[in-house]
């Protein structure tokens, strides 16, 4: 469903990514692992838009989007939750999550209101804050928000970024028993994580990631038997 | 560096404190004529304020200073001229006409050299406004030449008495009409999808991204926003003052003063800025010779940016991680 191909993106003179290839395929979970600046935050970036890609190629079912701008690649069907939650701190959760819904069609509004009432089921607890605003919220509501955000695109190909970041382990447990059952209706999800065991846990194909080049692949139960993996990652 | 936060509150309180005791005293020691200078100071801080609210829109959508946005007015003054004095038309479609062509010229600015810039830093982007600013101001010496021109006032000059002051109708015109732009204004902002998605990228542009808002989108809608509040102000306030080629500079640094003193960004701001700025610099204008008159923008730019540069109603940003 994605492929990206010798990818590289910089900062300025640094190189944050080096000739990196991947795939993430239809209905898979796939997911992306390494020690903090390996360039996996870059990599989402860059497959999102919010990054240039200096050389290299981005392949979304069949399509080139390498230099599309954000929106076109959100309407293509990517739809990322960033690093850090980024929920809109001011806006009340029924405004964030309508904003997750600005690409789609004014003829749409039967549908959006359904994506709204499946997310609002998803996480009970935005149902029950939906005037609040978002800043207010904990940690863990704030990740659901930025999940359910998301899902309001009615995206293809989910791409998280460290969900479990700073959360609690029972808050991550649940994050990570509704990307299951996401993956479980269909939805292709790629998944950048520093907590390698859950990650892998979760996913159907890993690549481990260290200054700015994928160190290993293999499909993820391989991974967490894998000696190095286990002694790096694993703890 | 570290600075001591004042809070929002008392901020406000100080603030409001400070109006009543100018206020006050001013009406105390010239009654009438006091009088006089408040709504003369409020007529004029009502244009400062639609000025304030399109460098604010502008900015709070790209981080640029439009400062050309002063050139907006002007022009906005100009077509009036010609459109409602010279062609004849009538008012309310003169008023039509003008404000649609001046907001048409800033889409069009927009697309043609912001737009291509749109990867470039906000100093360049900005320094180019200072280059529409003498372009659009040199053209505008060539269409209408360099003499101060008469607007009609809307509704005649037959000023009202009230308490002793005399106001003229055209004041209850630019009072209407602030508080006209200002309803709208906040009404995009709050209850339109594309203008949550405009302060959604004002607050956090990546995130907003990642949601499909384009930023060139925010960026031609501000504009255009910002072309048409200039305007409106320029030709509103031309009745008072006249129309000229160069009556767009000062109206621009007084409208970034009052954006500044209020806190760039805020639609509430821009008013409570550009109407203190307006009421403070009539007081002064009255009680020193008129020379000090435009002294009191810049002093007061200069002290809102080193004490607190975020504003009365602005909220410093918040430390990115």
């Amino acid at each position: 469903m994605l492929r990206v191909e010798k990818l590289s993106t910089f900062y300025g003179n640094i190189q944050a990514l080096r000739d990196v290839t991947l795939r993430a395929r239809r209905g898979n979970i796939t997911t992306i692992i390494g020690a903090n600046g390996a360039g996996k935050t870059t990599l989402l970036r860059t497959v999102s838009g919010l990054n240039r890609a200096r050389h290299g190629l981005v392949i979304y079912e069949d399509r080139d989007i390498t230099s599309e701008p954000p929106d076109r690649i959100v309407r293509g069907g990517i739809s990322m939750v960033p690093q850090g939650r980024q929920v809109f701190a001011e806006m009340t959760v029924a405004e964030n999550l309508e904003l997750g819904a600005y690409t789609r069609r004014r003829g749409e509004r039967a549908e959006v209101a359904s994506d709204l009432d499946m997310v609002l089921e998803l996480f009970p607890v935005l149902a029950d804050r939906k005037r609040q605003s978002a800043g207010t919220l904990s940690g863990g509501e704030q990740q659901m928000l930025a999940v359910g955000r998301a899902l309001m695109s009615r995206p293809r190909l989910l791409m998280l970024d460290e969900p479990s970041m700073g959360l609690a382990p029972k808050v991550i447990q649940s994050i990570f028993k509704t990307l299951h059952s996401l993956h479980e209706q269909g939805l292709t999800i790629l998944l950048v994580e520093q907590d390698a065991k859950i990650a892998l846990e979760t996913a159907d194909y890993g690549y481990v990631m260290r200054t700015g080049k994928v160190a290993l692949e293999g499909p993820a139960d391989e991974l967490l038997e894998n000696e190095e993996v286990r002694r790096i990652y694993l703890g | 560096m570290a600075r001591r936060e004042v809070s929002r509150k008392t901020l406000l309180t100080v603030t409001a404190v400070f109006i009543a005791a100018v206020a006050g005293l001013t009406l105390a020691l010239k009654g009438s004529t006091g009088l006089q200078w408040i709504v003369s100071g409020l007529t004029v801080g009502s244009i400062y304020a639609l000025v304030a609210m399109g460098f604010s829109v502008i900015y709070s959508s790209t981080r640029v200073i439009n400062f050309a946005q002063g050139e907006f007015s002007m022009l906005g003054g100009m077509l009036m001229y010609s459109i409602y004095m010279r062609a004849g038309l009538p008012l309310p479609l003169a008023f039509l006409v003008s404000v649609l062509i001046v907001t048409l010229i800033g889409a069009g600015l927009e697309r043609a050299t912001i737009h291509p810039l749109r990867n470039q830093s906000v100093i360049s982007v900005i320094i180019v406004t200072i280059g529409l600013a003498i372009f659009i101001r040199a053209t505008a010496k060539l269409i209408w030449g360099s003499e101060p021109v008469k607007v009609a006032s809307f509704t005649g000059d037959k000023p009202l008495r009230f308490l002793g002051a005399s106001i003229v109708p055209q004041s209850f015109w630019v009072f209407g009409l602030t508080l006209l732009a200002f309803v709208l204004v906040f009404l995009f902002f709050d209850r339109t999808l594309l203008g949550k998605g405009m302060r959604a990228a004002a607050a956090n542009p990546d995130a907003a991204s990642l949601m499909g808002i384009s930023s060139s989108t925010s960026s031609l809608v501000a504009w255009t926003m910002a072309a048409a509040l200039g305007a409106a102000a320029g030709i509103v306030i031309a009745p008072i003052n006249f129309a000229y080629y160069y009556a767009g500079t000062m109206l621009g640094l007084k409208g970034f003063t009052a954006a500044i003193l209020g806190g760039l960004g805020s639609a509430s701001g821009a008013v409570v800025g550009g109407l203190l700025l307006g009421v403070l610099e009539t007081i002064v204008a009255g009680v020193f010779p008129s020379g000090y008159k435009s002294a009191v923008a810049f002093v007061i730019l200069i002290l809102v940016l080193l004490i607190r540069p975020e504003g009365l109603l602005g909220r410093s940003e918040g430390v990115k991680v």
